[in-house]
């Protein structure tokens, strides 16, 4: 059971797109929030308008994807909100655009996907589930993409670190079964993001989902707290 | 002082070991044994508490002046102690008072500015300017932790963190609890053996100036959740012990009587104090006649603990505060 009035929450990529969407949703049922993100401009703004609205909310200028700033992420955010019982892993990057095909990425480009979109929140999580496990409640949920699953040409980089993020979820989840501990990895579906734009400019944003829209039913799974852990959940259509 | 009065022939090591390669003496049985053996040491139905605090990164530098908090940011406001001229490969007894700062001195540690409010010789309360999101970015961005003079290269803020720290309120680390691996603790719970967590502001273990050393620790802030204290009352009632991690947390629970709530740790333990609360300590190793070793004493008599340290030190142990453990059981 997760109530979220009252708990600290942490969300990556917070400044903009789901990330800002699911901070604010966070924060309207009473959580506080530690928002991280890479761009101190974007995030310092969507904190400044969240506060306008009288939410508890918090601006860390962090990259998700540098090992040394992974601790300071930790402690910044205790310092901040105390502890974290909510987490939200949504940052992550899809490596060069347009997107190309496998054979043609870079190592190194393949590298920092990773980085940002697999050891990011591994490490991340490293540093808060202990607390979470041994208090026996916590959740943590990592933003997937039905690239984790589906092969598709091009989204090599991205679709091989969604993949084996929803693996580390479901190893954590066995890992921290009976702990009181939820981990769960889901899918949100298409949306109209800065993301999305870069990925398929072509789209027609009008057939894409609302970042909030799909920010409210995350958060209302999380407020209900009959999330099963280790599963992979499709939030969005 | 007291450390030279005593000589034995095997002095403890005092390099550093890694967290999953640590040994415990149990003193009890005169055993040494490795660190991951402690579910085995212990009895189903006793309580093992953690302090949960993270290590700040509570060293930080304004030219020739280095601060050290002394305890958990409140607010705007920073306490710690001033040093004067030298880094941490000079020990904190032997670095100098700082030059003299008036209070109304502005002190730029890095992206930190922080006024000097108060002072009393080294110790100094400071105010930063900006609120809270700046302070804690900027206390990140040019802190580091309080290093060891033995060392040869800096920690880094991961090296000084235990596996389930929470809040920043710890000076300097509660590094009893750094053996405590994951596969340990799922051991614990496996032997029934219940693990549950408060959190206490440990403080400096040195500020280099002998007056402020003799009134060490200082009094330090803790809380205690309800479900710990839950776990106390229902391991005492059940015939079972309280075996604290750290001599943070014996001062913890035996301030509060093993209470809820928030407080402040004044007591001083010494082998006089009779624990209330406490039945066992699971700590780092230290010589006879450090401050350390003396306050084991109330879990144990001198001769006892003497015997232990010089075993441990025969087998080769670390006394590294990133070093070997002892378990210590009344």
């Amino acid at each position: 059971m997760t109530k979220i009035h009252g708990q600290g929450a942490l969300v990556t990529g917070a400044s903009r797109g789901l990330g800002r969407a699911v901070s604010e949703a966070l924060a309207l049922l009473g959580a506080r929030v530690a928002m991280v993100a890479r761009e101190v401009g974007p995030l310092e703004d969507a904190v400044a308008t969240l506060r306008g609205r009288g939410l508890d909310v918090h601006a860390i200028a962090a990259d998700i994807g540098d090992k040394d700033a992974i601790h300071r992420i930790a402690g910044q955010a205790h310092g901040l909100v105390g502890e974290i019982g909510i987490v939200v892993h949504n940052a992550s990057t899809l490596g060069p655009t347009p997107l190309r095909l496998l054979l043609d990425t870079e190592c190194e480009d393949l590298e920092r996907v990773l980085a940002v979109n697999l050891v990011g929140p591994f490490r991340l999580t490293k540093v808060l589930a202990g607390a979470m496990a041994l208090r026996g409640a916590g959740m943590i949920v990592h933003v997937s993409s039905d690239a984790a699953v589906e092969a598709y040409p091009r989204w090599g980089a991205y679709s091989i670190s969604k993949a084996a993020q929803d693996h580390l979820s479901r190893i954590l989840a066995a890992e921290l079964d009976g702990t009181g501990v939820t981990i769960v990895a889901v899918d949100p579906g298409e949306m109209d993001t800065a993301m999305h734009a870069a990925a398929i400019p072509e789209a027609d944003r009008a057939t894409l989902q609302r970042p909030a829209e799909i920010a409210a039913k995350l958060v209302a799974m999380i407020e209900r707290g009959d999330w099963k852990t280790g599963t992979r959940v499709k939030v969005g259509g | 002082m007291g450390a030279l009065a005593y000589a034995y022939d095997a002095p403890l090591r005092s390099d550093e070991v890694a967290r999953h390669d640590v040994r415990m003496v149990v003193v009890a049985s005169g055993e040494v044994v490795p660190f991951r053996e402690l579910p085995a040491q212990l009895r189903r139905g006793d309580l093992v508490v953690v302090n949960d605090a993270a290590t700040l990164p509570g060293s930080l530098r304004a030219g020739d002046v280095e601060l050290r908090l002394s305890g958990p940011v409140e607010g705007n406001v920073l306490c710690g102690v001033l040093l004067g001229a030298g880094d941490f490969h000079t020990r904190t007894e032997d670095r100098p008072a700082p030059r003299e700062l008036a209070i109304g001195t502005t002190l730029r540690f890095g992206a930190l500015a922080a006024r000097i409010v108060a002072r009393d010789g080294r110790r100094v309360e400071l105010v930063v300017d900006g609120d809270g999101d700046a302070l804690w970015q900027a206390l990140y961005a040019s802190g580091a932790p309080v290093q060891y003079a033995h060392r040869r290269d800096a920690l880094p803020l991961d090296a000084v963190q235990t596996a389930y720290a929470t809040r920043p309120w710890a000076a300097e680390m509660p590094s009893a609890g750094r053996p405590l691996t994951w596969d340990v603790i799922v051991g614990l719970r496996r032997a029934g053996i219940a693990i549950a967590t408060l959190t206490h502001a440990a403080g400096l273990s040195s500020t280099g100036d002998a007056r402020l050393d003799a009134a060490l620790p200082w009094p330090e802030r803790y809380e205690i959740p309800e479900a710990t204290a839950r776990a106390i009352a229902a391991t005492r009632a059940a015939g079972g012990r309280v075996i604290a991690i750290g001599t943070t947390v014996v001062r913890a629970l035996e301030a509060s009587g093993g209470a809820a709530g928030a407080g402040i740790a004044r007591l001083r333990l010494d082998p006089a104090y009779r624990t209330r609360v406490v039945d066992g300590v699971v700590s780092g190793l230290h010589a006879p006649g450090e401050s350390h070793f003396e306050l084991l004493g109330a879990f144990a008599p001198r001769e006892t603990l003497v015997r232990a340290i010089e075993l441990a030190g025969a087998l080769g142990l670390s006394s590294h505060e990133l070093g070997d453990s002892c378990l210590v059981v009344r």
